[in-house]
Parts: structure tokens; C-alpha cells; sequence
């Protein structure tokens, strides 16, 4: 049995998806009928089972190994297949490590707030990270819009989590914005399919430049790119996501931060260098008019983070502009655009997520959502808002914090195509970033004593305390050392050499 | 030759024969006879595909008369694959309207609701097996007239519904004599394979035109096609409770098929005008798809909400036919199939609702997910392949028909495919809405739990069936196109 095991690898990934996706329905079936205690604890078996096969895919990954299995045919000349791939993988590992973190806190969150319909919010929540597992393996587009649609679905209940009037109005707008994407992205995957016969990803892309006239072209490329858009929250497609923010905290930080906005930033990645590649979208114009999109973003959103009061509104903003950080890199279709693109996955990941958790923290410990109510915070709750101090400084992009090599390449990636918009962008974005983030710190750590309840110490709960110090750790650590541990800068970079070839790469 | 072919249809319909006289035995007889001539049929049905996979078409001549003298049955794979979906909604149908039945002294009501039952079942089987052209007229009036009985039986309402389709149906059958009448007058032969051959063989344009014309608004009729959709969200909506699944799933689909028979097998490739054609019947599935969906929007009563679905529903099935390409063809033939497991589930499932809390209003449905898991699971997986979320079955019928209509170059059908699975999403988000988040009515539970926890199993059984069918119809979507892919190519050529 573990010999099999080890000698295929390809089948892991096919049970990364289905021991995930098991999980979420033995969750809902038996969620009710069993202990609290005995459902987390499936929840945390799938999430530690799951880790552990895509870390141990990460060696073949690296090895440049062809692990493609198909299980059976989809529909008629499609597969149902999945290949592991560096660009893949980066965000597969990202998300397999930070559910296990997240379920932790989750399960502190959502005790110490005595939140209703729990089984549902577990089951749904596995069956998120399945349908990740399934679109980062997938190898070819329908495939991978199987997953992005099951993502689409499964994320529903989790913003309607409180099932009051408002959370019905955040629902129906993520589902108006991301339904109609998702139906015009399967209009787009048909007319490829039906022109060129393959939906096979391919690195550096399939489409040739002279495939339809330039107009039509476009047209097919924002069909395809827009659900991804829309996914990664780019104006003027983004309201959903502050909308979005009703949901309970974990769900913010997992979903909002990790996996339905980097999956329509993956997904961006995929049409642009997998599907299109760099020849055609430059040809069509299409990846020119993505990144004017993608700075117009950068700037509104940090404008418009400046002035939000609450916290969560406000990471909501900065996560707009953080994931147009990435479109914008793809779009700019340089290796240095492409690697920072992919290694952003992973540093705003574990950035925004150390956010998120903390301002889940204070508001489940001390009910604050408001900025301005926040004075002095830092006193009663000094690991937790040290914490949001690191990670706050990361976002800007400071040396030394995972930020850092992110921005790096993709400023680099700028400088390459020679474009000073876009290197002001991300230079004044991160200006900005700090101009939105360090107010919290300052107000965190005001000395005045206005709140009396702030001078006692008292930190949130361990489950919750854990994940943020976690995380927080690894911003530093791959800060440092950015090929630490799963290799992702390594994958990052193997991805960009693959995308463009040998030409160009000066990395 | 194996006499397969007719004894599917001659069982249930001695079965439909002796209902009513056996019910007088004793008050179950009869409905257990009709149960398990269905049942028969079905095993029957299932050895015939198989044979017709392994074969090839298979043909049973009527009393030896030479063809195209005689009479004769002919089933491809495609009216094997139709007949096998007719008779397993028929039969979880008859199980699931055991429920139904009138308790007090209603001896000939109940036994006559499975007569008719049983009679629609053979209409419908015979429809899709026979290969004569005034055969099917009988048998397209045997479908009607049950029909008619069967909505009528579903109380006041139903009759007056009833009433409003009889008097549309009997003129489209008129439509349809008229059509074959015409086709008869020039050719002087009844037998579908023969009158291709004379069509081919240069018959006045004009007249095949005119029949032509006869014949597809007979069967937009009884499909209900925009716009010969009147008759049919009353008719649905007030069925007799019982047989609703099958009126309303299954229906609308065999004269659907026959259409195509028409279209693609009778007329073909070689009839001048047969763009033009295709091109109508293109906008009239257009212009249903989205009245369809724009109307069911508006319902507040769950049962008229899917019956304005189905209109729009059929025309996907018509639009994938009106793309002419193999592809989009099969695409149509696979959505009859995933449909008619949706739309049944679905009134299965509100069927269910109904026999347990006595309300079809969306108003009433708060909280019906934990008070019927079972239920609430098929109604969401069956509202959902009707949006056309992969990997159910909804979507890929959806995907055969974008290709083919990419395929042929109609883009425009492509985004009326998109903007309706927008406008599903719409209404069945909206009964998200209330089966999960609106507030308990606490309406009294009218099935005592010493009967059963949340349905009786004649129930479970028709919701269990439909539930696994839109799945697995969408997985495994590949084998059904493989089988139905050479017959549709076949016709195509």
C-alpha cells in the first residue's frame, strides 16, 4: 500500500480533492449528530492528511516530473485530469498549510463567539479548500472551471453565514458578480474549445497570435480573464467583496484574503500565461488594457482604505489592492511580472491573513470593529496587535518581511518593460499601505488612557492566539529566506522559466 | 426477432386495461398490476438498449404486413436511451403517487388515476418506438387524452386547466393530421424511412414546406415551445398530485423528440428550406428561453415558478436541435435526459413538501432543511444542475449545446444560453433563500413520525433515484454521448 503510494505520485493530487471533498460531506451529514469535539476533529484530520500530500508532492514538483493522471473522460475529448505544477503548487501549498492554521482559529472564533450553523460553516469550508486543491492541479481549462465553479458555490453559504437580511444582500451580490463571470468565462472556454480544439494547459500558452482578428481576440480574452477579475476583487468589479465582509472573521481570512480572491488571481495567471501566453495577449492588447485596469485599482482602493473606520472594511480595501499587485504583474507579461505575481500569492497570503486574524482577535475579545474605538488596544492585547505591527509593515513591503521579495521582483518586472507607471504604482502603493495600516498601530499603542477596560492584559483565546504568532513567524521567516521550507520561491521561479521559455530570463 | 419492442408497450397497456376492473377485486389489485407491468417494461427496456447498443437499430414489423406496408416499430439508440428514461420516471412516478391516493370510497378515482397513469406511460413509449407516421398520431393522442384526465383529476383548478389544454392540444393534433395528411397526398407512403427516401426523391417544395410547418406547431404545442406555451403553467401546476412528476418531467419531451424526427430523419439535410427552419425553431427556443425564465422569476407559487422553468427548459432541448451540428444535437438529447431527472426531482421534492406540511408557497419554506434533509438536498442539487454548476448534469447538457451552436457559428444562442443559467440562478437562489435562511412557520407535520421520520419510502425511492440520476448523468455524461453520438451522426450526414 505505501509503496503504491510512493510510486504514484500523480494520484495524490486526485486524493488532495476527493479526501477533502469526503470530508466536507461526512462533516454535514454527521455534524449534528456527533460532539463538537468530534467534528473538528475530522475537519483537522482531512486539513493535516491534506497538507501532507501536497508537501509531499513538492520534491516531484521541483524534480520537473510529469505527474499527469486523467481519471476519465468529462466530456467528449476532455479529460477529467490533473497535473501538479510549479505555479500550481505555490498556491496548493499556500492554502493546504494555511487551512490547518485557519480551522485552529476557527475553532477558537467561532466558540468563543457562540456562532450558530457551525456544521454547515466546517462542511462548507472543506469543501472551499477541495474545490482550491482541484483548480490549482487541474491540467486543462474545463477541468479547472469545474473546480473555480464548485469554489463559486461552496463559498455561498459561507457569506450568508448569519442568514440575516444583510448577509442575503452580500450574498446575492457575490453571487450577481461571480455567477455572471463564471457564465461568460464558460461562454469564452466553448468558443476556444470549439476553435482550437484543446483546453489543455500549456506553459507559455496554446492560443497562436493569429487566431481570431484583433477585436474578436479581445473579446475572447476578457470573456475568459473577466471571471478571474471579478474573483480577485478588480475594479470596478470589487463591491462584492467588502460586501462580502459580513461573514464571520475566519472566513474573511481564509477565503477573502487566501482562497477566492488568489483563485481569481490563479485563475488570472492560468488564462493569461497557460491559455493565451504572452505572445497572444500581447498581440490582442488585452493584457495592456488588464494592467491599466489593475493601477487604476492600486490607487482607488488605497484611497478608499484610508478612509474606512472599520478594521475589516479597511483589510478589505487593502486586499483589493494588494491582489491588483498581482494581476497587474501577470498583465505586465515580464518573468520578473510573473514570479513576483506568483510568489505575491503566497506573501500577501500569510500578510493578510495575520490581519484578518487579528482583527478577528480583538473583535471576539473585546467586541471592537471600529478603528477609532481601538484606542489603547495594544495594552491589553500586546501579542496580538505586535503581530498586526509586523504585518502591517510587511504589506508595505519593508526588507526583511515576505512582502519585501515580492514587491522586489515585481518592481524589477516593471523596470524590465520599461514602464515608470508601474513601478510608481507599486512604490506609492506601498507608501499608501503604510498611510492606511500604521494608524492602527499608532492608535493600538496610544499611551492616553481613554478605555479603561484596555489596561488589564488579556489575550484571545489560545486556538486563535496560536495561528496569528504562526503566521506572523513565517512572514518573517520568508522574509528572510524566501526559499525556506516548501521551496516556493524556487516553484515561483521554475514556473517563470517555464512560461517564457529560456529567453528573457534573467532571474 | 425478439418481440421486446411491443411487449413494452402492450404490458403496461393491458396493465391500464384491467386497472379498474381489478380494483373492484380488492382496492390495491389494480395499482399493484400497473406497478409491476411498468416494472417489467422497464427490465425489458434495459435489455433493449443494451441490445440496440451491441446491434444496432432494431425493427418489429406488426403482423407480418410487408413494410412500408405494415406498421413497424424501429428504435435507435436514441429512442432506447428515451424509452429506459421514460419508464424509470414512470415507474418511481407510480410508486411516489401511492401517497396520493384518496383514502375514503375514492375506489374509481384511485385505480382510474393509475389507469391513466399507466395509459400515458404507453402513449409516451410508443411515441418514441414507432416508425409509422400515422401510428404516432395515435399514440400522440393517447398521451394527450391521459393527459388531459390526469390534470384534470388534480381538483377544480385542474379542470379548468384541462379544459385550456384540451381545446390547444386538439387543434395542434389536427395540425399534425393536417401535416401528414399533406405529406400522405404527395407520396402515398406512412412509414417514416420510406417517406425519406420519396422526400429525397424531388416532391414540391412547397407542399413539404406547408407540412412542415403543420407539424412543428402541432408539436410546440404539445412540447409547449414559445409560443405555444399557454396552455401549459396551469396545467402543470394543477395536476393531479401525484402523476405531476411525470406530466411535468417527461411530457413535454417525447413530442420534442418527435420534432426532431421530423426535422432531422423525415426531412433532412436534402429539404432546401431546412436553415430557415432551423433558424425559426432557433427563435422561438430563444425567445422561450428567456420568456421562460423571466416569468418563473416572478412566481411565488413554487409549483408555477417550475413550470414557467420547464418553458424555458425545452427550448434548450430545441435549441440544441436548431444548431444543426451533431454536437449541439446530442447536447439536446442530454439535457432531455438531465431535465427530465431535474424537473421530476424537483416536483418530487415539492410533492414531498406539500404531502408533509400541506403548503406549495416559497413563503412557507423556512427551515424545511432541517426538517427535511433529504428533500432539501435533492432540491438543491436539482436547482442547481439547472443553473448549470459543473459537475452535474445541467451543465454539460449546456456545454455539447454551446459547442455546437459555437460550432455553427450562432453566438447569439451562446449567450442566451448564458443570460438564462443567470435568470435560473436568479429564481432558485431566491428558494435558496427561503428553504435555508427564512424563519420556521412551524407548520403542522401531517405524516405521523411512527410512519416515518421525514417521507414514506415510495418517496424516498423517486427522490433518491433523481438525485443520483443528475449526478451521475452529469460524471458520467461521456458513455450516454458515445451512445447517442453514431445515431445522431447518422441523421446529421
Amino acid at each position: 500500500m505505501m509503496n503504491w503510494f510512493l510510486e504514484n505520485p500523480g494520484l495524490r493530487p486526485v486524493m488532495a480533492v476527493f479526501v477533502t471533498m469526503a470530508a466536507s460531506g461526512l462533516i454535514f451529514v454527521m455534524g449534528d449528530h456527533v460532539r463538537q469535539n468530534v467534528r473538528e476533529a475530522i475537519t483537522f484530520i482531512a486539513a493535516i492528511f491534506n497538507c501532507a500530500i501536497v508537501i509531499s508532492l513538492v520534491p516531484h514538483v521541483l524534480a520537473g516530473e510529469n505527474m499527469r493522471v486523467s481519471l476519465f473522460q468529462i466530456a467528449e475529448g476532455v479529460d477529467l485530469s490533473f497535473s501538479p505544477d510549479a505555479a500550481g503548487m505555490v498556491f496548493a501549498c499556500v492554502s493546504s498549510t494555511l487551512w490547518i492554521l485557519t480551522s485552529l482559529y476557527s475553532v477558537g472564533y467561532m466558540r468563543g463567539h457562540h456562532e450558530k450553523h457551525q456544521t454547515g460553516y466546517y462542511a462548507a469550508f472543506a469543501m472551499c479548500i477541495s474545490a482550491v486543491m482541484g483548480l490549482c492541479f487541474a491540467s486543462n481549462l474545463l477541468t479547472f472551471f469545474i473546480f473555480f465553479e464548485i469554489l463559486t458555490v461552496a463559498t455561498y453559504p459561507l457569506v450568508v453565514h448569519y442568514r440575516d437580511e444583510e448577509g442575503r444582500r452580500s450574498g446575492r451580490k457575490y453571487l450577481a458578480y461571480t455567477l455572471i463571470s463564471g457564465q461568460l468565462f464558460f461562454a469564452g472556454i466553448v468558443i476556444l474549445y470549439v476553435l482550437t480544439g484543446t483546453l489543455e494547459f500549456k506553459a507559455g500558452g496554446f492560443v497562436s497570435p493569429d487566431l481570431l482578428p484583433g477585436p474578436a481576440m479581445l473579446t475572447l480574452f476578457f470573456l475568459m480573464v473577466g471571471a478571474g477579475m471579478v474573483k480577485a476583487g478588480v475594479m470596478p468589479f470589487h463591491s462584492w467583496l467588502p460586501a462580502a465582509m459580513v461573514a464571520p472573521t475566519p472566513v474573511s481570512a481564509l477565503l477573502h484574503a487566501v482562497a477566492v480572491v488568489k483563485a481569481g488571481a490563479f485563475a488570472t495567471i492560468r488564462v493569461v500565461f497557460f491559455v493565451f501566453g504572452p505572445d497572444a495577449a500581447r498581440a490582442c492588447g488585452g493584457a495592456e488594457i488588464l494592467s491599466y485596469f489593475a493601477v487604476a485599482t492600486i490607487w482607488i482602493s488605497s484611497f478608499i482604505a484610508l478612509r474606512k473606520d472599520n478594521l475589516k472594511a479597511r483589510l478589505a480595501f487593502s486586499t483589493i489592492g494588494q491582489l491588483s499587485y498581482i494581476v497587474l504583474g501577470v498583465s505586465m507579461l515580464s518573468p520578473f511580472g510573473a514570479v513576483g505575481g506568483l510568489y505575491h500569492i503566497v506573501a500577501h497570503a500569510f500578510m493578510k491573513i495575520t490581519l484578518f486574524m487579528c482583527a478577528g482577535a480583538v473583535y471576539v475579545t473585546t467586541g471592537k470593529k471600529n478603528i477609532s474605538e481601538m484606542v489603547g488596544i495594544g495594552r491589553r492585547m500586546p501579542v496580538t496587535m505586535t503581530c498586526f505591527t509586523i504585518a502591517s509593515v510587511a504589506v508595505a513591503g519593508f526588507p526583511l518581511f515576505v512582502g519585501f521579495v515580492s514587491k522586489g521582483n515585481l518592481v524589477m518586472g516593471a523596470v524590465s518593460v520599461q514602464s515608470p507607471l508601474y513601478a510608481a504604482t507599486y512604490i506609492a502603493s506601498g507608501v499608501l499601505a503604510l498611510a492606511y495600516l500604521l494608524p492602527v498601530v499608532f492608535t493600538a499603542f496610544k499611551r492616553d488612557v481613554i478605555n479603561m477596560e484596555f489596561q488589564e492584559r488579556g489575550e484571545a483565546s489560545l486556538p486563535m492566539l496560536v495561528p496569528i504568532v504562526v503566521t506572523t513567524a513565517v512572514v518573517f521567516i520568508l522574509g528572510v529566506a524566501p526559499d525556506a521550507g516548501l521551496h516556493l520561491y524556487s516553484m515561483a521561479v521554475s514556473a517563470g522559466h517555464q512560461i517564457f521559455g529560456t529567453i528573457g530570463v534573467g532571474i | 426477432m425478439s418481440n421486446i419492442p411491443v411487449l413494452i408497450v402492450l404490458l403496461p397497456l393491458s396493465a391500464a386495461l384491467l386497472c379498474m376492473a381489478l380494483s373492484l377485486i380488492h382496492w390495491r389489485l389494480g395499482r399493484d398490476v400497473v406497478i409491476a407491468s411498468v416494472a417489467a417494461s422497464l427490465v425489458l427496456s434495459v435489455i433493449q438498449l443494451k441490445d440496440v447498443i451491441d446491434h444496432g437499430t432494431v425493427s418489429y414489423v406488426f403482423g407480418k404486413y410487408k413494410i412500408p406496408y405494415g406498421i413497424e416499430f424501429r428504435i435507435d439508440a436514441i429512442s432506447a436511451v428515451i424509452i429506459v428514461m421514460i419508464l424509470i420516471i414512470g415507474f418511481i412516478t407510480l410508486l411516489f403517487s401511492m401517497s396520493f391516493e384518496v383514502r375514503d370510497g375514492g375506489k374509481v378515482k384511485n385505480s382510474g388515476a393509475y389507469t391513466m397513469l399507466a395509459l400515458l406511460i404507453v402513449g409516451m413509449v410508443g411515441m418514441t418506438s414507432t416508425g409509422d407516421m400515422f401510428n404516432l398520431y395515435v399514440f400522440l393522442e393517447i398521451t394527450s387524452l391521459s393527459g388531459y384526465c390526469l390534470i384534470a383529476l388534480g381538483g377544480s383548478r385542474g379542470i379548468v386547466a384541462a379544459f385550456r389544454y384540451m381545446l390547444v392540444g386538439t387543434i395542434a393534433a389536427t395540425f399534425y393530421l393536417l401535416g401528414v395528411g399533406i405529406l400522405y397526398s404527395q407520396t402515398g407512403t406512412l412509414n417514416m424511412e420510406d417517406m425519406h427516401y420519396m422526400l429525397s426523391r424531388g416532391v414540391s417544395t412547397e407542399a413539404q414546406a406547408v407540412a412542415l410547418v403543420f407539424i412543428i406547431a402541432a408539436f410546440g404545442v404539445k412540447m409547449a415551445l414559445f409560443p405555444f406555451n399557454g396552455w401549459q403553467p396551469s396545467a402543470y401546476a394543477h395536476a393531479n398530485a401525484g402523476s405531476r412528476p411525470l406530466i411535468a418531467g417527461v411530457m413535454g419531451k417525447i413530442p420534442a423528440y418527435a420534432m426532431f424526427r421530423y426535422i432531422f430523419c423525415i426531412y433532412g439535410s436534402e429539404f432546401r428550406f431546412m436553415d430557415e427552419f432551423l433558424l425559426i425553431v432557433g427563435i422561438f427556443s430563444c425567445c422561450g428561453i428567456i420568456y421562460g425564465s423571466v416569468r418563473a422569476m416572478a412566481q411565488t407559487d413554487l409549483r408555477k415558478m417550475l413550470a414557467y422553468s420547464s418553458v424555458a427548459q425545452i427550448g434548450y432541448i430545441t435549441l440544441g436541435f436548431a444548431t444543426g451540428s451533431p454536437v449541439g444535437i446530442v447536447g439536446g438529447f442530454l439535457h432531455m435526459l438531465a431535465h427530465a431527472f431535474m424537473k421530476s426531482g424537483l416536483f418530487f421534492g415539492t410533492g414531498a413538501i406539500r404531502q408533509k406540511y400541506g403548503s406549495m408557497k416559497m413563503e412557507d419554506l423556512g427551515y424545511i432543511y432541517k426538517k427535511m434533509p433529504l428533500t432539501s438536498g435533492l432540491m438543491v442539487v436539482a436547482a442547481l444542475s439547472m443553473v448549470g454548476i459543473p459537475p452535474l448534469g445541467g451543465f454539460f447538457s449546456k456545454w455539447y449545446i454551446g459547442m455546437g451552436a459555437a460550432g455553427s457559428h450562432h453566438l447569439v444562442y451562446l449567450f442566451v444560453l448564458v443570460i438564462s443559467s443567470l435568470l435560473n440562478a436568479v429564481y432558485f437562489f431566491k428558494l435558496f433563500e427561503k428553504m435555508f435562511m427564512a424563519r420556521d412557520k412551524e407548520l403542522p407535520d401531517r405524516i405521523p413520525s411512527e410512519v416515518a421520520q421525514e417521507v414514506p419510502w415510495n418517496m424516498v425511492l423517486a427522490i433518491v433515484v433523481c438525485f443520483l440520476a443528475i449526478i451521475l448523468i452529469g460524471v458520467f455524461n461521456v458513455p450516454i454521448v458515445n451512445v447517442l453520438m453514431p445515431t445522431v451522426m447518422e441523421v446529421g450526414s
